[in-house]
């Protein structure tokens, strides 16, 4: 190698380092604004609040994905605005070729190895934040594996049916409302089935979606810690009405709720009587919605409680707090 | 009468009524066809006999059914002039263009329901078309611009370009080739079937049991997607083969073009996912005539069953729409950078790496169905894992820019745009694939957002700028620049203004397919639908500027306007019929820029106006290239029969 051919290489690589210092500090400057402002400004406001253990839980782990996308967001964003302005091909000078660079392995190995961690990082990060809060929130079949760790839930049936979503307490008879009520400071187990198509039961505010499916108990898991109204909506394509099937509900007080649901419990005791004996999943009648439906035979369905519904003076069930231990099917 | 898009318009009429009267014959009886007054039966026999008939009139069974009869078959010739369009031809080159007229179609009329869904979308609670069209609507565009996408660029430029980028003179097999684009555009016919049959209303994604009580509609979305999936299989096996047996002596695995690499990726896909699929569609055709139980959990089957299916197809089909988009981009940068392509072994490792672990994440779409909750963390991870193979065409792209000398050609903007939007499609796909985060926003407008910015934002922009790019060597005319570059702008300005909004309404609460909601995202959405509508004017312009550039305004293209060194650019402009004179000899990638020691691509045996190489150079070069390549010898055996051996 000549002393000349050394020193182009020389002069070329300091021209790299200072694009490399550039960016860099463009980097830093832009990622040191954008993460504080991430943190303070933009977390608090980030669906979907913090009524729930579960909406807390997706709200904090979407400040975390947006505090880790951001910096690559920037530097990828950052590297391309300044290439497009610094690298730009002169306008009407003849056209000349760029250095041949076919690779570098320094780079490449690089970009590899931090893409790679990222990913990782996120990996445990999601898993941690699915499995310790109990599912998250999200849908867990009818054998959760990912359980609260209270011993006592508030069970609470929904039920999806073309184009409503009704809910069924068994803790107090089995009665079935239109409306949402939970207890709050309380652990809720929703049981999410379907009378006829898939539907999907999405309490926004509360940080739960889950599946309603034909046939299937499909158990998400929150816990309210805050009062305040809730909004839900149907989030899978249904039939015609998909786009209306919305309801709404409220968090109250544990007293509160008690009061209304005892209420609730005697004023539609006849009403509750005519409805199907409370059961975890239903088959529909060859009718279809509105029709009717009939109890299955399931793991959580006991005989018992079955003829005490029937027969007892307001089709009263006993208290159904599931203790964990009975839950296990 | 020659064979023609009328004889096949004529076949799948007959072929359509024929099926109907035997569906009716069979199936009038059955007690749920007299109950219900809907014969599924005569419906769904009627469009697989009409698909038939379209077949057998535009011509692709007269060799097959020749040979079966023991009759010589009448060798197709090569046809000259416009006509040669409306025909099944053996020519790949017109294979290419027909496809190109073809998914426009799919795709401007998947645009215009587009823009209706973004009618009804103005107004919270207001409706122009009430809650049965608008289902309608959103099934149809759904199912067109997914059905679309699949060929988008497998389809015109898979075959227009990969016989010239590996120095064949045809596909492996070329009547597969015009099979694969005549049964693609039936499927077009089929699904657009489903409209005056009352629609269907369950979107793309076609859920059971839904699909089993939707209307006869849905008929048309599942033998539409038999019909497209067959042509993505034809055309899948028939890319892997050409790419495989095809290539020109020289043209080692490391010297092809990474557009051929994506070809080859996806082309896997394609032959793989696609079958899965097809079995699905099966089974909810038998369930929707003859009963049976398949997808209906009160008979003992289960709604899982189509989830599973459907999503184990759907998410490889997913990376069908991707892969090739990363192909033209990195096939374009170098070109426009001046510069070789940056790590092009990681870039060709990336597209294979996506491809194989995209046979491993269907799941994630079913994360809140209730579906074995303890593989959820095994989805997450494969899922989070393929953004890693994903991100080697940004080292790529960033390489190639690094100290370059980029041109701002209409391609090169609509090349950059893909980096832009992908970017933003990619990092929001983390955020589903976590599964707490995506509780809250699975099944929202943030998933339809985040789609449209990986498929519009990543594969259409990459199309457009491909027609740009390669229109001259297709069609011997430039497409104007100053319209062209009107129309990036436009596009690219208000695809973001259309789809970036949606991110914002899905997390504040907004349910996908839905006719009401919030009264208070009603700005969000307004916002949204008026972009919608520029962006799908956005599309006049570049019909204009076609009809412009070829037709009022003709300027003949030079061979190579954009001095690229690939090798489809070293042919004449027109292209022969054989595209070369002689196999050439591959000598180099086509990414050699700045090696001025380099020897040219290909040598094409001197006639053919590629810059000569030294007397000695070429003949020594190219004994070490087939020496090198196993393939060599008998690749040259084999094409040099030509078309009709």
């Amino acid at each position: 190698m000549t002393s000349e051919e050394t020193a182009d290489r020389i002069e070329r690589r300091r021209e790299g380092l200072s694009h490399w210092k550039w960016l860099t500090g463009v980097w830093l400057i832009l990622t040191a604004i954008i993460e504080p402002v991430i943190y303070f400004l933009i977390w608090p406001h980030l669906p979907p609040g913090n009524m729930t253990s579960s909406a807390r839980g997706a709200q904090f782990d979407m400040m975390v994905l947006t505090m880790i996308a951001a910096p690559v967001m920037v530097a990828v964003l950052a590297y391309f605005a300044y290439a497009l302005i610094v690298f730009r091909h002169p306008k009407g000078r003849p056209l000349v070729d760029g250095p041949p660079l076919r690779g570098n392995l320094r780079v490449q190995t690089a970009w590899i190895t931090i893409t790679s961690a990222i990913v990782m990082g996120a990996f445990v990060f999601g898993t941690y934040e699915l499995i310790v809060p109990a599912g998250a929130g999200g849908a867990e079949g009818p054998s959760p594996i990912w359980t609260p760790a209270s011993h006592t839930e508030l069970p609470v049936q929904v039920i999806g049916q073309q184009w409503i979503w009704t809910y069924r307490y068994p803790t107090f008879g089995g009665f079935e409302t239109t409306q949402l009520m939970l207890p709050n400071n309380t652990e809720i187990a929703f049981h999410v089935t379907s009378l006829d198509v898939i539907h999907s039961f999405w309490a926004y505010q509360l940080g739960v979606k889950a599946d309603a499916n034909p046939g299937v108990d499909d158990v998400a898991f929150t816990q309210t810690n805050q009062l305040g109204r809730i909004t839900v909506r149907c989030s899978e394509l249904c039939g015609i009405w998909h786009g209306a099937m919305y309801g709404y509900g409220e968090v109250v007080s544990p007293s509160a709720f008690e009061t209304w649901a005892k209420a609730m419990e005697r004023r539609l005791a006849p009403a509750t009587r005519l409805l199907p004996p409370f059961a975890w999943t239903y088959t529909p009648s060859a009718n279809g919605a509105g029709g009717g439906y009939y109890p299955q035979t399931d793991p959580y369905y006991d005989k018992t409680l079955y003829d005490q519904g029937r027969s007892g003076p307001e089709g009263n069930l006993p208290a159904l707090r599931v203790e964990k231990s009975q839950r296990v099917g | 009468m020659q064979q023609s898009v009328l004889t096949a318009l004529l076949g799948s009429a007959i072929g359509y009524l024929v099926g109907h009267w035997l569906g009716n014959l069979i199936a009038s009886g059955y007690p749920v066809v007299q109950s219900s007054g809907y014969n599924n039966v005569a419906i769904v026999l009627g469009l697989c006999f009409g698909v038939v008939g379209w077949m057998v009139g535009i011509g692709t069974m007269n060799y097959p059914l020749a040979k079966l009869v023991g009759r010589e078959p009448v060798p197709e010739s090569p046809t000259e002039g416009w006509t040669r369009f409306f025909k099944m031809t053996l020519d790949h080159k017109v294979v290419g263009m027909q496809y190109i007229v073809g998914v426009l179609m799919f795709f401007f009329t998947g645009g215009l329901f587009a823009m209706a869904i973004r009618t009804e979308l103005l107004s919270p609670t207001t409706h122009y078309w009430g809650p049965d069209t608008y289902l309608q609507l959103v099934s149809e565009h759904g199912t067109i611009m997914m059905m679309m996408a699949t060929s988008l660029v497998v389809g015109p430029f898979g075959n227009f370009l990969v016989p010239l980028m590996i120095g064949s003179r045809k596909m492996a097999f070329p009547r597969v080739e015009a099979a694969s684009f005549w049964i693609f555009m039936s499927g077009f016919l089929v699904i657009l079937a489903a409209l005056p049959l009352g629609g269907f209303n369950t979107g793309w994604t076609g859920y059971a049991p839904l699909q089993t009580e939707a209307k006869q509609g849905m008929d048309c979305y599942l033998v539409g997607f038999a019909v497209i999936g067959t042509g993505m299989i034809l055309n899948g096996f028939n890319q892997i083969v050409t790419i495989v047996n095809y290539r020109a002596p020289g043209m080692r695995w490391t010297r092809l073009p990474i557009f051929v690499w994506s070809m080859l990726a996806t082309s896997f896909l394609l032959t793989l996912a696609t079958p899965v699929f097809f079995g699905a569609v099966y089974f909810g055709a038998l369930d929707r005539t003859v009963q049976t139980a398949f997808f209906v959990d009160a008979h003992g089957g289960s709604s899982f069953l189509w989830e599973n299916l459907f999503w184990f197809f759907g998410h490889p089909e997913v990376y069908i729409m991707a892969l090739p988009g990363f192909g033209i981009v990195a096939e374009m940068l170098p070109v426009f950078t001046r510069k070789p392509l940056f790590a092009y072994k990681v870039g060709a490792a990336g597209m294979f790496g996506v491809a194989l672990l995209s046979f491993f994440v269907w799941q994630h779409h079913l994360f809140q169905s209730g579906i074995n909750p303890d593989m959820r963390p095994l989805f997450m991870l494969t899922t989070e894992l393929i953004s890693i193979p994903t991100g080697f065409i940004y080292l790529v792209g960033m390489g190639t820019l690094w100290k370059a000398r980029i041109r701002y050609t209409v391609p090169m903007l609509f090349c950059l745009a893909l980096y832009f939007n992908f970017l933003i499609g990619g990092v929001t796909g983390v955020y589903l694939s976590d599964v707490p985060v995506n509780v809250t926003v699975h099944g929202s407008f943030f998933v339809m957002a985040h789609f449209h910015y990986t498929i519009m934002g990543g594969l259409v922009f990459a199309f457009f700028g491909g027609v740009y790019y390669w229109m001259p060597k297709m069609t011997g005319h430039m497409l104007n620049d100053r319209l062209g570059k009107i129309h990036f702008w436009f596009m690219f300005v208000f695809f973001n203004f259309t789809f970036f909004p949606l991110f914002i309404v899905g997390l504040l609460g907004m349910p996908r397919r839905v006719f009401e909601y919030a009264p208070r995202l009603a700005h969000l959405n307004d916002f949204s639908s008026i972009s919608s509508f520029v962006l799908g004017a956005s599309f006049l312009i570049f019909v204009a500027n076609f009809v412009w550039s070829i037709w009022i305004d003709p300027k003949p293209a030079p061979q190579n306007p954009w001095d690229s060194k690939g090798l489809e650019w070293q042919v004449p402009t027109p292209i022969p019929y054989d595209n070369f004179k002689r196999i050439p000899i591959v000598l180099a990638d086509p990414y050699h820029y700045g090696e001025p020691d380099a020897l040219p691509v290909a040598d094409l045996g001197g006639e053919l106006g590629l810059a000569s190489v030294g007397a000695a150079g070429p003949s020594a070069a190219a004994g070490a290239g087939t020496s090198r390549t196993g393939a060599g010898d008998g690749q040259s055996r084999i094409v040099g029969g030509g078309p009709d051996e």
